[in-house]
Formats: structure tokens, sequence, C-alpha cells
């Protein structure tokens, strides 16, 4: 099966009921896979104008109590950022594919990249945070769109799975589970106001029709839901509350593959260019060097760079100009070398093996 | 019931300016909705940016204060997945037909079974008077500083081409007729959109020799011109008068509609 295809079928087996989108490739196949299969278990698709009125419709379906997705890639991803930023400080639940081709503008729109991994984390203007996953086999893009859903509704986050070209149209074998786990959202207990936060720090979630009764809005706004604009600290107090609910929880959501901890040239990779490390690794069995593979890129859990005690020096293949390699480097000693790969097409595992042999 | 009930009394006092028509408008809209017998906890009121925007801050439903011009790809959003909800949608001249045209075109051409009600006050009010696509033609605002030399859109003959089943103007001077027409396309399957123009003296009417309430009030009575003498003069080969618009119900067909109730 396809990449795009799994996406889709992960997201049905999620109880995903309601998809809005605008067609653009590399992510098209999700939206026909909606489209036809959507009608068929009481959900609704809709093609809409733009990507802007995409990622408007699933907030609003959002907020109807179901569970909504778009799909989309870079120049669509662009024009989300604005509700992006909507849905992170309203604290909607909701999920966005993006099927990363290369940019910038209309770039390469049939050929790979990871080239928005940090426009996921800090695309939208102010500061906020959110779940970023990334998957490297079409079974993970299925597995991973189901824990998108869960993430999503457990934080009140717009949770991106940050796939790519080679990913989406991959062709590989998918094990469909009989049934998947389903976490919705905590219900607001009672006395609770609808943005009050728990131990947690994410608030009981109040769809509409419910009796709640709330107002959703994009201004500041104060525990009742209610526009508070000028209140400093309640501002400051708001943000730092929507960054820490997830920041904090990095380690705990953490989802990786560690191959080889007390290596000294260690690869850290996330989505396709995991699979060029793995063939490397499986070119050359006399070598010992360290994998970390990350599935949840957003938040950073940077806890693990720590379990590779003896690592001289970490190499991190990505489909960009070092975007994660960055972040790795904000919290480890040692050099932090990018293996940047741009042009569309994944890493050569020969390649990569000589930087190794460079290191070493 | 009655219509107090819709309104968020803990939210009060409003932001509107003194003399603002957009009490008018949220008052004849909350009316028709209790005359209906709606739900609160079945009806869902969005809004995009602007001072229109505010109007569902101070309504007691749910209720979602979107981004700018956004308002009807988020209300598409609620109504495409829960089609039971009644959803209103509460906008500007500037957020609908500037940041949020092309969203308005669709949701007309889609025929979704939503209420538009926009107030059009021919202004940005919110950010301090700057010119809409909305401003007359000659008007004075602070991004038209020599007069608005741009020609000004017809919203309703523009929600009419796109599709919407319901089509109607009116103005804050024309509370009963306002609230019949809202009332009509609140039960009117398919997307009704009625289009009131209202006085925002603080922002409008001050640079635009039209300085106090009730002048602009009496501007607006004025220059209305109700569809049917309209229709009349056409028909006997009369000019229209200079500077008059037309007020009424402008479209109203039965075109298949989307979303609408079960």
């Amino acid at each position: 099966m396809q990449g795009n295809d799994a996406c889709a079928e992960g997201a049905i087996a999620a109880g995903c009921r309601f998809f809005a989108g605008y067609p653009i490739t590399p992510s098209s196949e999700v939206a026909e896979q909606m489209a036809r299969k959507l009608p068929k278990v009481g959900g609704t698709f809709i093609q809409m104008e733009d990507e802007i009125a995409s990622m408007a419709a699933i907030i609003g379906g959002a907020w109807t109590g179901v569970r909504s997705m778009t799909a989309t890639s870079g120049p669509g991803f662009s024009l989300m950022m604005e509700n992006i930023g909507y849905a992170a400080f309203t604290e909607t639940p909701c999920v966005i594919i993006n099927i990363q081709r290369g940019g910038p503008s209309t770039g390469q729109p049939t050929m790979a990249a990871q080239g928005d991994m940090l426009q996921a984390r800090f695309g939208s203007h102010g500061d906020y945070s959110v779940i970023a996953l990334a998957p490297s086999t079409v079974q993970e893009l299925f597995d991973l769109t189901v824990k998108g859903f869960n993430l999503a509704d457990r934080f009140r986050v717009p949770a991106f799975l940050m796939s790519d070209e080679i990913i989406g149209h991959l062709r590989e074998r998918v094990e469909f589970p009989d049934e998947v786990e389903c976490i919705p959202p905590k219900p607001i207990r009672e006395g609770m106001l609808p943005f009050e936060p728990e131990d947690d720090l994410v608030p009981g979630f109040t769809p509409f029709g419910k009796g709640h009764r709330v107002h959703v809005t994009g201004l500041t706004h104060n525990e009742k839901g209610y526009p508070a604009s000028t209140d400093p600290d309640l501002h400051e107090k708001l943000v730092m509350r929507l960054v820490e609910k997830v920041e904090r929880a990095r380690h705990e959501i953490a989802d990786y593959d560690i191959v080889n901890p007390d290596a000294e040239i260690v690869f850290i990779s996330y989505g396709a260019p995991t699979r060029a490390v793995r063939q490397a690794f499986l070119d050359a069995p006399e070598k010992s060097y360290g994998h970390l593979n990350l599935r949840i890129v957003w938040p950073f859990p940077e806890d693990l760079l720590k379990k590779f005690k003896n690592a001289r020096v970490f190499l991190v293949p990505e489909m960009n100009l070092g975007q994660i390699a960055r972040e790795i480097q904000r919290h480890v000693d040692q050099p932090v070398i990018p293996i940047p790969r741009l042009g569309g097409e994944l890493h050569i595992p020969a390649y990569l093996l000589k930087c190794a042999e460079e290191q070493e | 019931m009655s219509v107090e009930d819709w309104y968020r009394v803990d939210r009060l006092p409003h932001i509107f300016c003194a003399g603002c028509g957009n009490g008018t408008i949220i008052n004849c809209t909350l009316e028709a909705v209790e005359s209906l017998g709606w739900k609160i906890d079945e009806t869902i009121f969005v809004s995009g940016i602007g001072c229109s925007s505010r109007a569902p801050g101070y309504i007691s439903t749910d209720s979602l204060h979107t981004t700018h011009g956004r308002a009807l790809p988020f209300a598409t959003g609620v109504k495409m997945a829960k089609p039971n909800f009644n959803v209103v949608v509460f906008t500007g001249d500037g957020d609908l037909s500037a940041i949020g045209g092309n969203h308005f075109i669709h949701a007309c051409r889609r025929n979704i079974d939503i209420t538009v009600i926009c107030m059009n006050n021919q202004i940005y009010g919110m950010t301090g008077g700057q010119g809409s696509p909305c401003t007359p033609k000659g008007a004075l605002s602070t991004t038209t500083p020599y007069g608005m030399d741009e020609n000004p859109f017809d919203l309703c003959e523009l929600a009419t081409a796109a599709g919407a089943n319901y089509v109607a103007r009116w103005t804050s001077y024309h509370v009963k007729e306002l609230n019949q027409a809202i009332t009509f396309g609140l039960q009117k399957p398919g997307l009704s959109f009625i289009e009131v123009l209202v006085q925002c003296p603080t922002n409008y009417g001050r640079r635009n020799k039209l300085r106090d309430v009730q002048s602009m009030i009496s501007a607006m009575k004025d220059h209305a011109l109700l569809k049917e003498k309209r229709d009349r003069l056409l028909a006997e080969g009369k000019p229209i008068p200079d500077g008059m618009f037309v007020v009424g119900t402008l479209t109203d067909r039965n075109r298949p509609a989307l979303g609408v109730k079960q």
C-alpha cells in the first residue's frame, strides 16, 4: 500500500470523521482516499477553496467534537500558518499531514524534502508549542497518524505528521490492527472553567452543543474564554502554559529507536533519511556506529542525546540544510555535523558511511 | 426563554462606540432567533475580526471568534461536521469582502446552509478608519485622504452571482424590515446573506460630514431605494437618482444547498 493511502486508513481507524483539504502534490492521495472513505463511515469530506480555508474548517469541525484532519505540502503548509496559530492559541485538537516537497516556493512538487521542520515548530507568529511526528515507513505513516490524533486530543494542540514525498508515495506492506487505541480528550470537570488548566496544564475539552456555552477566541483570553488582551500578566501566563504543557511532556511522549548506545560516532535521523542510515548499517555490519531514530521530533526529546555516553560526534542526515541539527547542537557539547541532501533524492548509504569513516 | 437569555450579560459593557449601529443588528438577530424558538445549545455564532466580529462574544451560545476574513470557512467546518447546528456568521465589509472575499464567493457557491449577516459600515472601524472595498467613491478615510478612487463592491450582487439562495439589504434604520429579513434568512435552506448598512460615526461619519448619529441614520434612510420602486423606475425607463442604494429582498430562490439539517 502507498504511504498516503496508509495515512488515510490510519485517520479513519483513529475515528477521524471530518476532512477539509485542498489538492496539492505530493499529498493529494490522502484527500482522495478520505473523499472515498469518509462518506462510507458516516464522516464528511469537503474540498475547500484554499489551505487557509482548509485549516479553518478543520478547527470548526474539531470544536463540534469530531476528530478532524487536513493534508498538504509546503506551499499549502505556509498558507495554513495563520490558523495553525489560532488552533494552538485556542487549544483546538486537530491533525495536519504535511507530505513535504522541495522548497522554497513552488520548488519541487514531485520530489521529497524535510524543509518544513522548523516551520512546523515556529511557523506561526507568537510563541506556542506543537507536536510533530515523523514516519520513516508506510506502516509508521498509519501508526503515527493514529498516534497524532491521540496526542492532539491529550494536549489539545495541532499535531503534525511531518512526512515527505518518499514515504508518502512509497509502497510497502502494512498491517492494520483489528482495532486501534483511540483516547478522546478529557472532558471538563464539574465546576472548572473552559480554559482553566488541570494539573497537566491542559484544560478539559468543551465541544460545542453540550451546554458549555464556550466562547472561543484568538484574542488573549482568560480562563472563561473571554478576551483580556491588555492584561500583561494574564497574557504571559497563558503563553507560558501553552508552551509548557507540551514541552514538559517531551520525554514522556518521546518515540524513538536507539542502536548501539555505546558508539562514538552517532547518526541522528527522522523520516526518510532513517532508511538510508539503516541501509548503511546493513551494508557495513563490521562498523559499530550508533543511531537515534526519532518518531517525535517536536517537542524535541533532548535527554535522549545523553544516552550516547561515549559519543564524540553526532552526524545528522536531513533533507534540508540542517534544521534539526541546529536543535541538537543546542543540547550537546560534541560537534554536530549536518549531512544535508537537497534536490529531492534520499542520501546514498555509501555516502553516509564515508561521512562516518571521516570521523573515525 | 426571552431575548435577554441570548446575551452573555457578564461580558457587558460592550466595546462598541457610542452611536454605533452594530448593537441594533445584534438585537434584531437575537429577536429573530428567539422568535423562531431556536435553542441556545443548538446554535453557533461565528465571526472573523473587526467591530462586527465582536458580536458573538456578547451572545450566550457556543461561539467562535476566529481570524481575519476566515469566519466563513470556520463556519463551513462547524456546519459540515455537525449539520444539526444552526450556524450564524457576523462579519463586516472589510472582513468579508477584502481579506475574506474568496471565502465569501465560495460559501455562496456551495450555498451552505448558514446565515451571514454583514454589518457594512463602509470602513475599517476597529483599526482606525482605513478605506475598505465598500468605501464609496470619493469618501474620505485615513488611507484615502484625497477621496476613495476605487469602485466599491456591491456585496448583494456578488452573493447573488456566486449562488446564495437568499440575499437582502437593509440598514440599521430599517429595524422592522431587517428583523423580518433575518427571520426569513435563518429559516431558508442554503446560504442567506443579509447586508446591513450601519452607521460608524467615529470613523466614517466624522470624516465625511456626517458627524452625528442622527445625520448618518437620516442619510441612510434618504438614500435607501426600495427594490420595488427601483424596478418600477427601470420599467418606466426613468433614471435611478444618484447616490441611491437598493434595499429589500434582492434574491430568493431554492437552489440545492449544502449542509442542510436532516
